[in-house]
């Protein structure tokens, strides 16, 4: 039959990935208004009451860099946003394509493969992060707790910490059968004391040294410790390496898991 | 399409035991089967969304394992349960599912017009679709997958859940495309659904295929021309039954009826009044796809 699609170039996998991008953007463009509130206003009051606020009591020294704490505060608290916003992007609406509005399964009924739906997801994601950051640090701007250029080479790396997070809990979201009562449990007991004690707040050297290794660990240390130390001018440049490996490493695992989870739901 | 000992595990079970079929173009072709038969499993091959465990499938011409993406270009599928996106308008579905074929996004536009005026949805084009009705729903999931003008359509309970004005409508559509050329296969419990749109069928048991055929050709293979049902006080049919076990070529016992298979019911019937057999009610009628169906899997809940 002559179908105006057979003339049509079937789309390979890098287009297929742009076209999963293309419709989870043409969702955006509709829902984006409650995610405002999450990625842009709350780091925003967070900046304001503690950067500001509670950084009036906070004197400048040795601790805080030598900086005002709004401005200590303020790259590390970028990181920690896109951490945040990683995991909630990553957890209900991934299993909601599998699982509640099942877009995913109308995905690879096209042309799309499961892969694809991954990748098109995480491109969707690194995208929806990078608009945040730029978000947050015109904010931080305004309210004087950024002043350097180099939070620009912050951004990606605050993308770079978010990516690192999204991937694996996607690979293990994409494995839950449940209604995701388990995402509260990793709300709670692992972004929550990462968002506490990976040196956003105060220094990780506060810290009995037992605790140490755990923070280690945390991928927002890495990313904060990035973010900070571009900022201000203090980064070494080994110790970035260390942490740009260590991120990249995780990123790179948690995609592997990712592919092989979405392959196994979706194409059994 | 062609299967040939096509089959599907999943760990310890097969789903699918060695399935041969052959589907002409242009014609509409039918899985009957209780739950569990191995029909969605056998669509979800076909669909080139799930690899095959053994024997050899061929969809338009082309391997699923090496060219599911072409193929799937190729084809519509409507899903047992609705995979729409709720948060996006009716058009707005059509047009991103559209465009994951590679589509231009003109073409897609256009499209996603006729078709919602095709599936009668065109005064709802920009209303999300979460509160549209389980009928919309499924009109629209029907003409979502048109979006690329399929050679091949696989439906899967396309009409589970659904009033009977909704159900003929969709009928009529998928009558319309079959008009057009378009080949169907079809999967379904309602066996007025086969006998309407189904120029061939197999009906499907345990992973394997029971019988197949037209729905005209599988009524007079597997059961006689007419039925004759006699009713009765609940048990009462059991003393009853070997008296006119022999006025017709199978005799069926369920709770409150006897079941005589026979070519000619209005005899029979006759037959057994003069031996005195008196049923509180009596009704001679044609034998059904769901006789045949009945007959093949059993009357047991399989699950």
């Amino acid at each position: 039959m002559g179908s105006p699609t057979s003339s049509v170039l079937v789309p390979g996998p890098v287009r297929s990935t742009m076209l999963v991008v293309e419709g989870l953007w043409t969702w955006y463009k509709r829902n984006w208004r409650s995610s405002v509130i999450s990625t842009v206003l709350e780091p925003a009051l967070f900046l304001v009451a503690l950067g500001v606020g509670f950084g009036s009591q906070v004197e400048a020294g040795p601790a805080t860099l030598g900086l005002p704490y709004v401005q200590y505060l303020a790259p590390a608290l970028l990181a920690a946003t896109l951490m945040q916003t990683a995991m909630f992007e990553s957890t209900y609406p991934v299993l909601s394509g599998f699982k509640w509005q099942r877009v995913y399964w109308a995905m690879i009924s096209t042309p799309v493969g499961a892969a694809q739906v991954l990748s098109g997801q995480l491109a969707w994601l690194a995208l929806r992060l990078l608009v945040s950051a730029v978000a947050f640090v015109a904010v931080a701007a305004a309210l004087g707790a950024l002043t350097s250029p180099m939070i620009l080479l912050a951004i990606l790396f605050a993308v770079l910490t978010g990516m690192a997070v999204c991937a694996p809990v996607m690979a293990y979201a994409a494995t839950l059968e449940s209604e995701g009562q388990q995402f509260n449990v990793l709300f709670r007991f692992i972004m929550m004391p990462m968002m506490m004690f990976s040196g956003t707040f105060f220094p990780v050297e506060q810290l009995p040294a037992l605790v140490r290794p755990l923070i280690w660990v945390s991928p927002l240390w890495h990313g904060t410790e990035l973010c900070r130390g571009v900022t201000i001018g203090s980064l070494d440049p080994l110790a970035a390496l260390g942490h740009i490996a260590y991120l990249c490493a995780l990123l790179a695992l948690g995609a592997h898991l990712a592919r092989r989870a979405f392959v196994r739901r979706l194409e059994v | 399409m062609l299967a040939r000992g096509l089959s599907k595990r999943f760990g310890d079970f097969e789903a699918v035991r060695g399935v041969d079929l052959d589907v002409r173009p242009g014609e509409a072709f039918g899985f009957l089967g209780p739950n569990g038969a191995g029909k969605s499993s056998t669509m979800r091959m076909i669909a080139c969304v799930s690899p095959r465990t053994g024997g050899d499938l061929a969809v338009l011409g082309m391997d699923p394992g090496r060219d599911g993406p072409r193929i799937r270009a190729r084809l519509g599928v409507v899903p047992q349960q609705d995979t729409l996106d709720n948060e996006l308008t009716v058009r707005q579905n059509l047009q991103v599912y559209g465009r994951y074929f590679g589509l231009s996004k003109a073409h897609v536009r256009a499209r996603a017009t006729e078709l919602m005026d095709f599936a009668q949805l065109a005064e709802r084009a920009d209303d999300p679709v979460e509160p549209l009705s389980g009928g919309m729903k499924r009109r629209l999931t029907i003409a979502r997958s048109l979006i690329n003008d399929p050679e091949l359509l696989l439906l899967d309970e396309p009409t589970t859940g659904l009033d009977p004005q909704a159900r003929h409508l969709l009928w009529d559509r998928l009558f319309r495309l079959k008009q057009q050329g378009t080949t169907l296969i079809i999967t379904t419990h309602y066996m007025d659904e086969a006998e309407q749109l189904c120029d061939r069928l197999v009906v499907m048991d345990g992973g394997r295929i029971a019988a197949e055929g037209s729905p005209g050709e599988l009524i007079s293979r597997h059961c006689t021309r007419e039925v004759l049902e006699l009713r009765f006080a609940p048990d009462a049919q059991g003393e009853v039954e070997p008296k006119v076990a022999d006025l017709a070529d199978r005799v069926e016992v369920l709770p409150d009826r006897l079941l005589l298979y026979t070519a000619d019911g209005e005899s029979a019937l006759k037959a057994a009044h003069n031996r005195g057999v008196v049923p509180v009610s009596s009704l001679v009628r044609r034998s059904t796809l769901e006789d045949v169906f009945l007959h093949l899997t059993g009357r047991t809940l399989v699950d």
